[in-house]
């Protein structure tokens, strides 16, 4: 794990970090709650969950507008809480049902919100990859200054198409954010096993995209980052390309014995490098919040997750006919 | 309060698991993340992490019991300040069964074949009104003019493909459009199809309505997981919130000696997935009219082409905005003693059969589907409800042909009317061929079509 770009002084607000720290923990407590929702059999199938990954995407929505676009693959619930969509409506999709955001008709893997410019949820490895250079082209043929933050994972990136879309996207100077999300493992194979040269984000330089390497278990180097790279998009000088170096906690999906690596490497990420410790320890050293103010912001979080699982758990199943809506479009969706 | 901590389903299908080994003993405390014991479920050990914190109260199943079912007790978690005692109050989330659905719910709203079927409501109407002038055109001329005049009616439609722009097209389908519309909208890709598919289908999700060329679709392999994972199934995997408006076309089928790999007909694998649509045009008039309404159309639509067919003429009406609606059959040729149905490039043969069984006054009805996705199977029932035979024809294979659907569309729906077996004339059951002789024979030719007919007729 590469952490050298540690944050020196936080140029950050007191009322910030506390945002950081409570988005982060939402994302924790809400896959904890899905992972044993899951071992109840309220979900099925496929579930691969977040834990360990949070301060990448609360770090890169931090540096987000309104108005830009997100998208990525089937390990997606941290995505969607961190882009402000509705706790509810994605544990009820977890569970399958009506009040899903998808109707109960994509499941973990595919949720979609059009108000929150999320595009997915995607489940084919790297997939996603080509569809945010689209989106980003639909931007750029509209001339707005918005930007696409595509997500895609280590295995991803040994996929064809991402150097097809990398390609496309420098020519076309496309206002892509590639962030490659590097847990270090594809499932159970290590990126050492996988890959010749691991650092990722310097192939792009073979397509004349500039990029970096970011501490993904540091919030606020994300966020720093991030913000280097929507500047970089927005100022029309085509895509960037963001590797984060992370480490999730839970296996590659709920039925992942986790054999490929040893409990100790687990223990010491979480023991030394948790993003969620390392906030809440800034919070406390630096005087901005007293342990009584984060039990208040625990509680506060603990109470959305169970709603969410109790309204998982109360909305029912979709009924029947929506087995045969959504099959086909009647009229152009409109843009949010 | 003390919780029941459940035996835990740690794969998509466990129902039941060993309960290998504990990690924790009575008395112990745990926190979020520790594993407390060592499950054995069908397809691996799994270690079983806590949820919550608290004190193991008591253990409920022991080590190295088998078969223990999913959601039975199999400990009892103690929170702060409680004791043993307060074991008799602990309660379980209750894993409840889904809320079952309305049972009395049903599902006869699907659009199943299978069903017996009224009268067959079929759409007669003339494709344009009688008195139209009409100028002669060629495919390749009446295709373009299509995708020209709804570029010039919408801003958002773009093309993009390999040698769309500057070569004015590998087939010369966009001659002159990167003049009139500029290099923004008419836009050339590297040779990249899974990339550019891709690339088309986000931007469709962002809002534009593109149309992506594939020099042929036996390139679209490439592609065909974007085609079909990301653009025919997003609307409603995000429960309609969001789908890919768009047109994915360029020739299809053989052309002449390319061999193998150049010379695939897709209409049968495109026509099986839902949430796309599949238009396969024979004539200039309806590429010009399918095309337009392709763009227009609110889904992806495949929109399947043929080398062969892009030189030759065709009436084609001189009308400011000629659409052609999806789901429409042509009769081309109105007969009573044999249908022959047909699409695309089979078209030929089955008119020139046509042609020749009516020197033998055997009268052939020739229906044109023109679109395979929707299907217009009531035009194929009224007609066969009057020939009471059935002869398909078309250039792919004859394992789940587009032929063979029909024929069990019929054999369901028209059983009782027909008088013989349905054949479906198709390509031969291989791989092209290059040598012009053999290449000739794995097509569909208008002899084998004649010869169905006749033994279909008993003539």
């Amino acid at each position: 794990m590469a952490a050298k770009k540690t944050t020196k002084k936080p140029n950050v607000s007191a009322d910030e970090l506390k945002a950081y720290y409570k988005d982060m923990l939402l994302i924790r407590r809400f896959e904890e709650k899905a992972g044993q929702l899951y071992g109840m059999g309220l979900i099925g199938g496929f579930c691969h969950l977040y834990i360990g990954q949070e301060a990448v995407v609360v770090g890169l929505e931090a540096a987000a507008e309104e108005g830009d676009k997100r998208i990525t693959s089937y390990r997606d619930h941290g995505h969607m809480l961190a882009c402000g969509m509705d706790p509810n409506g994605v544990m009820a999709e977890l569970t399958g049902r009506e009040g899903g955001y998808s109707k109960g008709k994509g499941g973990s893997m595919h949720m979609f919100s059009k108000e929150k410019h999320f595009y997915g949820g995607h489940g084919i490895v790297a997939a996603q990859v080509p569809l945010g250079a689209g989106l980003a082209f639909s931007d750029k043929y509209k001339g707005n200054d918005r930007v696409t933050f595509t997500y895609f994972g280590d295995g991803a990136a040994n996929q064809g198409q991402v150097y097809e879309a990398y390609n496309m996207a420098e020519i076309w100077d496309l206002p892509c954010i590639f962030v490659i999300e590097n847990n270090q493992y594809a499932m159970g194979t290590s990126t050492k096993r996988s890959t010749h040269s691991t650092s990722y984000w310097e192939r792009g330089a073979a397509y004349g995209i500039e990029g970096e390497e970011v501490d993904g278990m540091d919030v606020l180097a994300v966020k720093e980052a991030g913000e280097k790279a929507v500047a970089h998009c927005r100022a029309g000088k085509g895509p960037y390309i963001l590797e984060i170096k992370t480490y999730r906690y839970r296996g590659h999906s709920m039925s992942d014995p986790a054999k490929y690596r040893t409990r100790e490497e687990v223990q010491k990420m979480r023991d030394e490098r948790d993003p969620i410790e390392a906030v809440r320890n800034m919070l406390l050293t630096g005087k901005h919040a007293t342990e009584d103010d984060l039990k208040a912001i625990d509680k506060d979080i603990k109470k959305i997750v169970n709603e969410s699982a109790e309204f998982a758990k109360e909305s029912p199943e979709p009924h029947l006919d929506e087995l045969w809506t959504d099959i086909y479009a009647t009229e152009v969706p409109q843009e949010a | 309060m003390a919780t029941e901590i459940l035996m835990p389903a740690l794969s998509p299908t466990m129902e039941e698991g060993t309960l290998a080994k504990w990690l924790v003993k009575e008395g112990d405390t745990v926190s979020s993340g520790d594993i407390m014991a060592e499950i054995e479920t069908d397809k691996a050990t799994m270690e079983f992490e806590a949820v919550d914190e608290g004190t193991i109260g008591k253990i409920l199943i022991e080590e190295g019991t088998e078969g223990v079912k999913v959601n039975t007790a199999i400990a009892i978690l103690l929170e702060d300040g409680e004791s043993a005692d307060d074991i008799d109050t602990a309660k379980s989330e209750p894993a409840s069964a889904p809320v079952p659905a309305d049972k009395e719910q049903s599902s006869e709203t699907a659009p199943a074949a299978g069903m017996s079927h009224p009268e067959p409501q079929v759409d007669t109407a003339p494709d344009w009104p009688e008195g139209t002038t009409l100028k002669q055109q060629t495919v390749r001329e009446a295709l373009r003019d299509g995708m020209a005049e709804e570029m010039r009616l919408d801003e958002d439609v773009f093309i993009m493909g390999e040698e769309v722009a500057e070569y004015q097209g590998a087939y010369k389908i966009t001659q002159g459009m990167l003049d009139e519309f500029g290099a923004k909208r008419v836009i050339d890709t590297p040779i990249t199809e899974h990339g550019f598919a891709g690339i088309g289908v986000g931007a469709a999700f962002g809002g534009l309505r593109p149309i992506v060329e594939f020099m042929t679709f036996n390139f679209a392999m490439q592609a065909i997981d974007q085609i079909i994972n990301s653009a025919a199934k997003t609307l409603y995997m995000s429960g309609g919130q969001m789908g890919a408006p768009m047109v994915f076309r360029g020739p299809n089928g053989a052309a002449a000696r390319v061999g193998a790999q150049h010379s695939q007909d897709y209409a049968a694998w495109y026509m099986q997935i839902p949430g796309l649509k599949v238009a396969m045009p024979y004539s200039a008039s309806d590429y010009k009219g399918l095309i337009k309404t392709a763009i227009r159309d609110p889904n992806p639509v495949i929109f399947l082409e043929n080398e062969i067919l892009y030189g030759r003429s065709f009436d084609v009406p001189e009308l400011d905005d000629y659409t052609v609606p999806f789901g429409k059959a042509r009769i081309w040729r109105e007969g009573d003693d044999v249908t022959i149905v047909s699409f695309g490039i089979g078209m030929s043969y089955a008119l020139e059969a046509a042609d020749k069984l009516a020197e033998d006054g055997i009268s052939a009805e020739v229906i044109d589907l023109r679109t395979l996705r929707p299907m217009d199977t009531p035009a194929i029932i009224k007609s066969v409800q009057k020939t009471n035979r059935l002869v398909t024809v078309e250039e792919g294979w004859p394992q789940g042909s587009v032929g063979s659907y029909i024929s069990s569309v019929v054999m369901q729906e028209a059983f009782d009317y027909l008088d013989a077996p349905v054949i479906c004339c198709t390509g031969k059951d291989v791989p092209m061929p290059y040598a012009a002789n053999l290449e000739k024979h794995a097509l569909v030719t208008t002899d084998e079509v004649i010869e169905a007919v006749r033994k279909v007729t008993y003539k």
